[in-house]
């Protein structure tokens, strides 16, 4: 009998395997460190005190960990239709643009809780517009989404150099970005929440979006498992055919998933430019679309596990900058080895050692 | 013709050639794995990946055809993982290609930055240690004599070795998928393994030497980007070029020669952008250099929805092949 049919018990799936995958992912990271002659065990003693050792760090990983649970639900919530949108990049990029539109409109006149709401839905709106066309073809001309969302990246990323270049550029400065927000249109940070736990946030740029994407999880995980529209999506993403039998609307669900998926992807434009640089800048994505990937395959596409794999990215991103200071010979490029590995491992081999698993647990239950 | 117009266009022609090799070379790599039915995103990283490995093995040795080997080594090893994970493990193609991509633009930084310390780059390389410009027969002589002559001189010769290799690939790709028996099986591979399976030829074996076909492949466009285009690896000098190929793949619906051409118009198009930046157009102004390079992307976009005939993918293609339900 195949080993594909055997059913293994929960924590096995969803514990135990993602967990061998990761370790073996790690491993491996060890073992470049090691290649290029440096001590592994002390590059992580030195990143788990980069990232966790002090308030600083704390704030910075809670900062980058935002980033990755928008991107991350973004990238779940297609999936869980059936959709692989490598175009959360491209959709927090003009996600930024409906933020910063919004903040530039309204900074002057409102303090920033009044700006806030109306900027969540600027760039979720924004996001979601730049994954309608893509949503669209696919549903209706059958353009597969993968290409059409890599391709709407590269759009996406000389649309916005245009537009930062030549329209919103401030008149006689050099740098291709918006002036900066008043703080009536900039998200202020949560130093309070650090210093409960009686840290300093000091210089990390740690703010209110982090609450934003916990409550966008929650809100996530309802529409998931617990709507209509949730269970349409997934029935959706299980087998379509099964989905269209059983009379879901198969264009309108593919294209309010991508929507979906876009517009968390542009919320995550509120932590950077309205929470750390206060302004609309060129390529502030900084892949963090593509380690949405990485986070949503970590965490099972769950929101939960989305959160918990973000706080393990924002400790790595952390982490490898502090380290590449320690170690000038380790760039903070190994964190793209490790998020690459990571994504290989728990994603593509995801089942590689499955067939081992179960013949162990024959085993073990036999006895 | 005004002579001067001429000139320029002669030189837009040439930087044309030059632009397109890289697509060239990758976008028949993910001909030969998408038409065996397993989609390749990591076109991208395998590109780099050899262009890494060319240079540093150029650089070590002296020379380029020893680099041309270690890049083509480094990118077969990578779709090696590929095939082993979407092959052997029926894992996800597209979720394995996106691996490939950032391990390659992680690791070749940080193993550039290790050995050499200069910022993710490789060490100059001399011109012995490089693919060298070759003057065809009779370019000198043909350099005067009219418009054509001038065509042959400026544009058809005086490239390196691997652009009249990459030329040259288009015609074998074709002779290899539409005339040889190990073509017609790798097509049909993508379309409809159970065929194949039930024919007693192992789809396995048959899409793993796809795979290693795309590795020999993205070898050439890498080594050509390091160690004959440039002197030397920077830091993710693909530059998006393997996504730009994938696009040529599907803008010429997976046919060699329609690759060669879409290839050439996506390399015009960024040669074009080129001459254009800061020149302004009468009557418009100056056109921005965005709209140029986002074309290729867009074009595809349009063809994708079906405006321009149909792009009918591989049928097979991204589904794992399981034997037997």
């Amino acid at each position: 009998m195949s080993t594909a049919s055997v059913p293994l018990p929960n924590w096995i799936t969803y514990g135990l395997l993602p967990l061998i995958n990761l370790v073996v992912a790690f491993l491996i990271s060890g073992l470049v460190v090691w290649f290029i002659g440096e001590d592994p065990i002390q590059a992580v003693t030195l990143m788990l005190q980069g990232a966790l050792g002090r308030g600083e760090g704390i704030g910075f990983t809670l900062f980058y960990a935002t980033n990755f649970i928008f991107t991350g639900l973004s990238v779940a919530v297609a999936i869980h239709a059936g959709l692989f949108n490598i175009g959360s990049e491209g959709q927090a990029y003009l996600g930024g643009l409906g933020c910063a539109l919004v903040a530039l409109a309204l900074d002057n006149y409102v303090p920033w809780y009044v700006t806030m709401p109306f900027a969540v839905i600027g760039a979720g709106l924004f996001g979601a517009a730049w994954a309608f066309i893509p949503a669209w073809l696919q549903a209706k001309r059958g353009s597969h989404v993968v290409i059409t969302t890599i391709m709407f990246n590269f759009i996406g990323s000389a649309l916005m150099v245009y537009l930062l270049v030549n329209v919103l550029i401030v008149p006689g400065k050099m740098a291709p970005e918006t002036r900066t927000f008043l703080p009536g249109g900039t998200l202020p940070d949560l130093g309070w929440l650090i210093a409960l736990f009686g840290g300093k946030i000091g210089a990390a740029p740690f703010n209110v979006s982090f609450l934003i994407a916990l409550v966008m999880s929650f809100v996530v995980w309802v529409l998931i498992w617990r709507t209509k529209l949730g269970y349409e999506i997934r029935t959706l993403g299980i087998s379509p055919s099964a989905a269209v039998y059983a009379g879901i609307p198969y264009s309108r669900t593919v294209i309010v998933a991508m929507l979906l998926s876009g517009a968390m992807a542009g919320m995550m434009a509120l932590n950077v430019v309205m929470g750390q640089s206060q302004r609309l800048q060129v390529e502030f994505v900084g892949g963090a679309g593509f380690v949405g990937i990485a986070v949503s395959l970590m965490g099972r596409n769950h929101p939960f596990g989305i959160i918990l794999a973000s706080i393990l990215f924002g400790v790595l991103y952390q982490g490898g900058t502090e380290l590449s200071f320690d170690m000038p010979n380790i760039t903070r490029d190994m964190i793209v080895v490790i998020q690459g590995l990571v994504i290989l491992f728990a994603g593509a081999l995801e089942y590689m050692f499955r067939p081992a698993m179960v013949r162990a647990y024959q085993k073990f239950v036999k006895a | 013709m005004d002579v001067a117009y001429f000139d320029l266009l002669i030189s837009v022609l040439g930087s044309t050639i030059r632009l397109s090799i890289p697509l060239l070379f990758t976008a028949l790599a993910g001909l030969f794995s998408e038409r065996a039915g397993i989609f390749d995103i990591g076109l991208e990283g395998k590109m780099l990946a050899a262009a890494f490995a060319s240079a540093v093995a150029a650089y070590g040795t002296g020379s380029p055809w020893i680099g041309l080997l270690a890049g083509v080594g480094v990118s077969v090893a990578f779709s090696l993982v590929h095939g082993f994970a979407s092959i052997t493990n029926r894992g996800n193609q597209i979720v394995s290609g996106v691996a490939i991509n950032f391990v390659t633009a992680g690791l070749t930084a940080v193993l550039g930055n290790a050995w050499f310390s200069q910022g993710g780059r490789t060490p100059p390389l001399g011109a012995s240690a490089r693919f060298g410009e070759i003057v065809l027969p009779g370019a000198e002589a043909a350099r005067d004599m009219g418009v054509i002559g001038h065509f042959y001189a400026n544009v058809i010769s005086g490239h390196n070795i691997l652009t009249y290799l990459a030329f040259a690939a288009v015609p074998l790709s074709w002779w290899i998928l539409y005339r040889t028996r190990f073509g017609l099986r790798l097509r049909a591979v993508g379309e409809n393994p159970g065929a194949v399976d039930t024919a007693g030829i192992s789809v396995t074996w048959l899409r793993y030497r796809a795979t290693i076909c795309a590795g020999i492949l993205c070898g050439f466009s890498g080594t050509y980007l390091a160690v004959a285009q440039s002197a030397s690896f920077i830091t993710n000098m693909s530059a998006g070029k393997g996504y730009i190929a994938l696009a040529a793949l599907i803008f010429a619906k997976w046919r060699p020669v329609p690759i060669m051409l879409s290839c050439l118009l996506f390399g015009f198009l960024d040669a074009f952008a080129n001459f254009m930046q800061g020149k302004k157009v009468p009557g418009i102004g100056e056109v921005p250099v965005q709209i140029f390079q986002a074309l290729p992307y867009i074009l595809t976009c349009i063809l994708l929805a079906g405006f321009i005939g149909v792009a009918n993918a591989p049928k097979a293609g991204g589904v794992p092949y399981v034997k037997e339900r």
